[in-house]
């Protein structure tokens, strides 16, 4: 596997349904297996679109998707939504958690829409409770000191750390995060991706973090700018 | 299947006290059309088992549901009563088995006072199959004696030996009163369910006495008989008001019938309980249908309340569905998560309604046999109700398609994108 990319993108063309102009236009971007990767970009520069391109909730009307060497294209769209739930990890901005559930069914929902999450869960930590509790404790949420509480209890900070969990759940290959540490303050921005980092690296996922804070950069593998891949907002 | 079941069942928890509100009013409307179902068919149960074994009930000429009414039902009163003659005419047919006559128009304390003859006790059939049975005592023997239902007994707290002034007419406060004859209670009857229960038997003998000094309604003037004198006078009855007759066998009954109606001294009816009993239930039919249409439309709105709250919560829960896609919820999911939620709600609305209806039946069983002699049975729910709770709960799945079909599109739309 380490010789393949985790994501690679060929000419690919979007456009919103209606309109002529591509708001995403990438000939190349290449994402090696286990990197941790910053894009960065601003509101408008079309991350949003990438991201849904990369998790398969929509498909490009030109060029080649490959996420963890599957051609998205070729998918169905149900086929598409198992991969998701099979192979990817998604955290975002905030307010990731469903409000009627508990800490720990907040972190075992990726179990309820794939066997494949809760084997993988389970043949690691030994059952889906230890799961849970292991991946709360090692991103710095001790359960026993917390206990199962209702999320709505939790601080911003404790929410992105369960649902940083959650993504990380069953050891999926690709994890995203979607402006992850923008809601959070600066000094606990640091601590909250070092120890997501640690996690990623512990299952050998790749980590793709879109932000437009450029203070992050330093922590990455490498930084990819939207605006120089993405040609339709510079043309 | 199991997860988005228990993931609808969580997020109903999370919304208490509207869900609280919305399963109250579903089990109100279906408290209502259970109701209206088991009231209907208690009813007809207790009106169809009133009366059994008799072939005709004869009385004179006026609607036959208007006879079947007052003359088994104590609901009504008879337009005219029949001569004495005919009925002896009638009742020595060579077809005719038994006869009871039966004569109406007193009361006490609100309750009818029926005078007939002491075969009454033993023909008399209810239920398929059942006689009347005596609690306590016997069947009158003194001119004087009277036999008191069930429930004349428990609600005004009778027992053998009660002295029982008989009131002139219906109605619980009549004025005039035969004080002068008062009755004495010999017997009890057991409980039967049937508006015997509701009665105070005397003979055809003692309702006369009370009546040798009265005529068209009120007293004679300056005549005034005593209860002893009255035991020497011939105390047979100048007229009835209606008699049930059985045959000897049920093969004549048409004739008899036909022989009675074509009675040439006196206009009379000759109907057959079961054919007049049908009858009602054709009239009824009307009132039957309005009511029922009535709890159905209690139904639907309590769905469409339903439908109001879940259509109203879902804008809220649009970011809540863009989590579920981005850790693999399909469309799909998200659609059975709604119809689930909506099945839940509809689900326990109506467990909720039955059980609470149980509850109003027995809370409320004696107080309606006393006041309306309609006896609720407390049965494990049968067919009919266990259909009615399915079409309820199937109903509440359509309506949960609905918003179902919202949260689809938002789905589909929002993908992962997080709305407000």
């Amino acid at each position: 596997m380490a010789d393949d990319f985790a994501i690679e993108l060929t000419d690919v063309r979007f456009h919103w349904p209606g309109q002529s102009r591509p708001v995403l236009a990438i000939d190349a971007l290449q994402v090696a297996a286990g990197e941790c990767l910053l894009l960065r970009g601003a509101s408008g520069s079309g991350k949003t679109t990438l991201l849904n391109l990369l998790a398969g909730v929509t498909t490009a009307q030109q060029g080649r998707v490959l996420v963890l060497t599957t051609d998205l294209g070729r998918l169905r769209s149900s086929q598409r939504d198992a991969f998701r739930a099979a192979h990817l990890g998604i955290i975002f901005q905030m307010f990731n958690l469903i409000p009627y559930l508990s800490l720990v069914d907040n972190v075992l929902l990726p179990c309820r829409f794939s066997r494949q999450r809760r084997a993988k869960a389970v043949q690691r930590h030994g059952d889906l409770p230890n799961a849970a509790r292991r991946l709360l404790s090692g991103l710095g949420l001790p359960l026993d000191d917390i206990g199962d509480r209702s999320t709505t209890e939790l601080s911003v900070g404790q929410q992105q750390r369960v649902a940083a969990a959650r993504a990380l759940l069953g050891s999926p290959e690709l994890i995203i995060a979607d402006e992850p540490t923008s809601a959070l303050d600066t000094e606990t921005q640091e601590s909250f991706l070092q120890l997501l980092f640690q996690e990623v690296r512990a299952i050998g996922a790749t980590l793709i973090c879109v932000s437009h804070d450029p203070a992050l950069q330093p922590l990455f593998d490498r930084t990819v700018e939207i605006t120089t891949i993405n040609h339709s907002v510079s043309s | 299947m199991s997860a988005i079941f228990s993931l609808a069942w969580k997020s109903l928890l999370n919304r208490r006290f509207t869900v609280l509100l919305t399963l109250f009013a579903i089990a109100l409307s279906v408290v209502l059309l259970l109701g209206v179902e088991t009231v209907r068919r208690d009813a007809k149960l207790s009106f169809a088992n009133t009366i059994a074994g008799t072939d005709l009930i004869v009385g004179a000429r006026s609607g036959s549901i208007q006879l079947l009414l007052y003359s088994v039902f104590r609901i009504g009163h008879a337009t005219n009563n029949i001569s004495w003659r005919s009925y002896q005419d009638i009742a020595a047919l060579p077809q005719v088995a038994w006869t009871i006559p039966i004569m109406l128009g007193d009361s006490h304390r609100g309750y009818a006072v029926m005078g007939t003859s002491a075969d009454y006790f033993q023909q008399y059939r209810f239920a398929r199959d059942r006689s009347l049975h005596f609690a306590e005592g016997g069947p009158f023997v003194d001119l004087y004696d009277a036999v008191i239902g069930a429930e004349v007994a428990r609600a005004l707290d009778y027992t053998l030996g009660q002295e029982i002034i008989v009131a002139h007419g219906m109605g619980a406060t009549s004025f005039a009163k035969h004080d002068d004859k008062p009755f004495r209670v010999a017997g009890i009857l057991e409980h039967t369910g049937t508006p015997v229960d509701r009665t105070v038997h005397i003979s055809l003998e003692g309702f006369e006495a009370m009546h040798v000094d009265w005529r068209g309604g009120a007293p004679i003037p300056g005549m005034t008989i005593s209860a002893d004198e009255a035991r020497a006078m011939d105390l047979t009855p100048r007229s009835i008001t209606a008699f049930l007759v059985g045959l000897e066998s049920r093969r004549d009954v048409f004739r008899l019938q036909r022989a009675v109606n074509d009675y040439r001294q006196e206009p009379l009816l000759a109907i057959l309980p079961g054919v007049a009993l049908q009858q009602l239930w054709d009239l009824m039919r009307v009132a039957e249908t309005a009511l029922l249409m009535i709890s159905v439309c209690v139904v639907v709105a309590g769905l469409i309340g339903m439908l109001a709250v879940l259509l109203a919560s879902l804008e809220s829960r649009r970011r809540e569905l863009a989590i579920l896609r981005s850790v693999g919820a399909r469309p799909r999911h998200i659609m059975a998560l709604l119809v689930s939620e909506a099945a839940l709600l509809a689900l326990l609305g109506a467990v909720l309604g039955m059980l609470a209806l149980y509850g109003l039946l027995a809370l409320t069983q004696g107080w309606v046999e006393a006041r309306f002699g309609l006896y609720l049975a407390l049965s494990a729910p049968g067919i009919p109700e266990l259909r009615i709770v399915a079409l309820v709960v199937g109903a509440g799945c359509l309506a949960g398609l609905v918003p179902a079909w919202r949260a689809y599109r938002y789905a589909l739309v929002d993908g992962m994108t997080l709305r407000n």
